[in-house]
């Protein structure tokens, strides 16, 4: 009855399905500081419209979605430019979509502008069956460890980085346990044979 | 070869391999002089008393002197990102507490300022629940001072302040457990406010501790600033400048030790920090001096939020301390007993006796949790250790879709070889001590 499956233990149950959602292209005005914020990187940037997918700007943050051979060189002048001097990088966490096909994986970077007190962040998607990313390990040597870790976590490879292991997980781990498709493990009890299903099968709530 | 049982040693394809256990340092040292070998590669830790837990050094020495150091980590990674994907938005709160165990408050807090982002209710969130905050963040920045600044001076050798920190530390332990029920992990701060309001004579209470503190601070303050010993340890080691900094993406006091008074708490205020007076403690020494300084100014300037957050407390007595939107305040009353925190017995009452309605409410938000509208948001906080910073996104359901820590103790270990390198071994364990890791938060 209502569509349920597994367990057939319906508490809480409320028949919403999760849907897929990518956010839609923000038009200008941007508002904020990030109308001269794009205006400044387009200036500096001529190819701007060419490497930028799509400009999002949602709960008051900007989010650029660059094409993935781009980001380096955006990445550069946003670092370089004084009128955008974006001098921290505050690393890099991967986001997991195994639902959108050829842009699985999600690479997310927040910059952050010491001398414009200006945040911004930059979002590249990259297939799951190719997943190279450039490194900027380059320009902001903190990237290292944050690169290592979404390499660990997220299976993304990322060119150039001077030594990509595994950073959290053991070496010989198998598998990159961030991503949708790794389950979390469930608990053995040595009661009767019976076992604590892993999280992932107990009822959920959809 | 030595007898001594206790430094043993191996031939490996990498060369002699020593176990040294403690106490064997002289036939360890008599050994490495027969063998004629300039380099010694040195594995200090996981378990090494001196590294903050769970951190393993590999340090390459020429002599005395660290030709390269590395970290490893990794020993305590616990999977808290990935477990809050499969449990509701309030639920994941109880999770990121433990992950930065000194500073479990300001996790929470970055943590439920994402999530009120994200559902847009930052506006909403009542201002005695925001003063409450702050004024526990406060505190907890002094018990995660007095830690880094405690266990900073024993691994150096110095056992007062240890003491003398540690001593302060339990008194604001003890007001975490007169307000929480816990001392540590407490899951008080919720999405929409806190768990509950404050109990009585609870501010007046504080504020004889901050007289307290204020007071007892003076003994190490006396004790360390400008002590001969402690600055021939400390001054000019560890050194980290402006630029080192920001390709490192260090912050917190290692940033404002190189001189830049960047304080996410000043320049991007939240939880209405813009309406307390402070001051934004800098030197410009880029050293462990200088990282200790500010830590032990920092002290005092907390003492002064926290006593003007008491004052907007008094006024604000009665005042919510969570959103008024039903559909997402926590439903439970909770309420802090003998044995510590628990159900109040009149919400107990209310649901399991007089309202049907408020048993159903109480079930689903507690057991399915609200749903949060989808999109991501990056909400950062400044905790003791720097910018601690949250990603989060949502799908639209009950359950983060992910969840990402920023740690600064995760971003600024990445400083050790920086500091480290072509300095001596002995000035390894105060660099290290002045970056403050917690292991909780590097490996998450």
């Amino acid at each position: 009855m209502f569509g349920v499956s597994g367990s057939g233990d319906t508490s809480g149950y409320s028949g919403l399905v999760r849907s897929t959602f990518s956010a839609g292209s923000s038009e200008r005005p941007y508002g904020s500081y990030f109308d001269d914020l794009a205006d400044d990187l387009e200036r500096a940037y001529p190819a701007f419209s060419d490497a930028i997918e799509k400009v999002v700007v949602d709960r008051g943050e900007l989010t650029l979605f660059i094409k993935r051979d781009r980001l380096f060189e955006v990445a550069k002048i946003l670092r370089d430019e004084p009128t955008l001097r974006f001098e921290m990088c505050l690393g890099v966490n991967g986001v997991h979509y195994p639902d959108e096909v050829g842009r699985e994986l999600h690479a997310v970077y927040p910059l952050l502008s010491l001398t414009h007190n200006r945040r911004i962040r930059l979002e590249v998607a990259i297939p799951d069956s190719d997943p190279h990313l450039v490194s900027l390990v380059e320009l902001w040597a903190g990237n290292n460890w944050h690169e290592r870790e979404t390499f660990d976590m997220f299976g993304i490879i990322f060119d150039g980085h001077p030594g990509l292991t595994r950073i959290l997980m053991p070496d010989d781990w198998p598998g990159h346990p961030q991503r949708k498709d790794y389950p979390l493990g469930g608990i053995p009890i040595e009661y009767k044979g019976a076992t604590v299903p892993a999280p992932s099968e107990r009822r959920a709530y959809r | 070869m030595s007898t001594d049982a206790y430094a043993s040693s191996r031939q490996t394809t990498e060369g002699r391999v020593y176990s040294v256990t403690g106490q064997d340092w002289d036939s360890l040292v008599t050994e490495i002089g027969t063998t004629k070998e300039e380099r010694v590669v040195v594995n200090m830790g996981p378990q090494h008393p001196s590294t903050h837990g769970v951190l393993r050094l590999v340090l390459e020495l020429e002599g005395e002197t660290v030709t390269e150091a590395r970290a490893g980590i990794g020993y305590l990674h616990t999977g808290i990102e990935k477990n809050t994907e499969y449990r509701t938005w309030t639920q994941g709160v109880t999770f990121v507490t433990r992950m930065d165990y000194l500073a479990p408050l300001f996790n929470e807090t970055a943590y439920c300022l994402g999530v009120e982002k994200l559902l847009g209710i930052t506006n909403d969130v009542p201002e005695r629940a925001s003063v409450i905050r702050v004024m526990m963040m406060e505190l907890n920045r002094i018990s995660s001072h007095m830690v880094a600044l405690g266990t900073g001076a024993l691994e150096l050798g110095a056992l007062s302040p240890m003491i003398f920190a540690f001593r302060e530390r339990e008194k604001v332990l003890d007001i975490f457990e007169m307000i929480s029920g816990l001392r540590m992990n407490m899951a008080y701060v919720r999405p929409g406010g806190v768990a509950q309001d404050l109990p009585e004579n609870a501010v007046p209470r504080i504020r004889e501790t901050v007289k307290e503190l204020r007071h007892n601070f003076k003994d190490n303050a006396k004790l360390l600033i400008g002590n001969t010993i402690w600055m021939k340890r400390t001054a000019g080691i560890g050194y980290l400048d402006l630029a080192g900094c920001t390709t490192l993406g260090v912050t917190g006091p290692i940033l404002r030790s190189a001189g830049l008074p960047w304080d996410l708490r000043k320049v991007q205020p939240y939880s209405g920090y813009e309406n307390y007076n402070f001051d934004v403690v800098t030197t410009d020494t880029c050293d462990v001096y200088g990282r200790f300084l500010i830590r032990m100014l920092e002290l005092e300037e907390s003492l002064r939020i926290i006593e003007q957050a008491c004052d907007k407390l008094e006024k604000l007595e009665g005042a919510p301390v969570m959103v008024a939107d039903k559909k997402i305040a926590w439903p439970a009353q909770l309420s802090v007993g003998a044995d510590g925190m628990g159900n109040s017995l009149n919400h107990i009452r209310e649901i399991m006796g007089s309202s049907m309605e408020s048993l159903i409410h109480h079930f689903k938000l507690v057991t399915e949790g609200f749903r949060v509208p989808a999109g991501q948001v990056y909400s950062a906080v400044e905790s003791p250790r720097g910018e601690l910073g949250v990603h989060l996104v949502s799908d639209g359901g009950t359950r983060p879709y992910r969840v990402h820590f920023r740690e600064p103790s995760f971003n600024n270990l990445q400083s050790t070889s920086a500091m480290c390198e072509g300095s001596f071994i002995a000035d390894v364990i105060g660099a290290v001590a002045s970056i403050d890791p917690v292991m909780g938060g590097v490996d998450r």
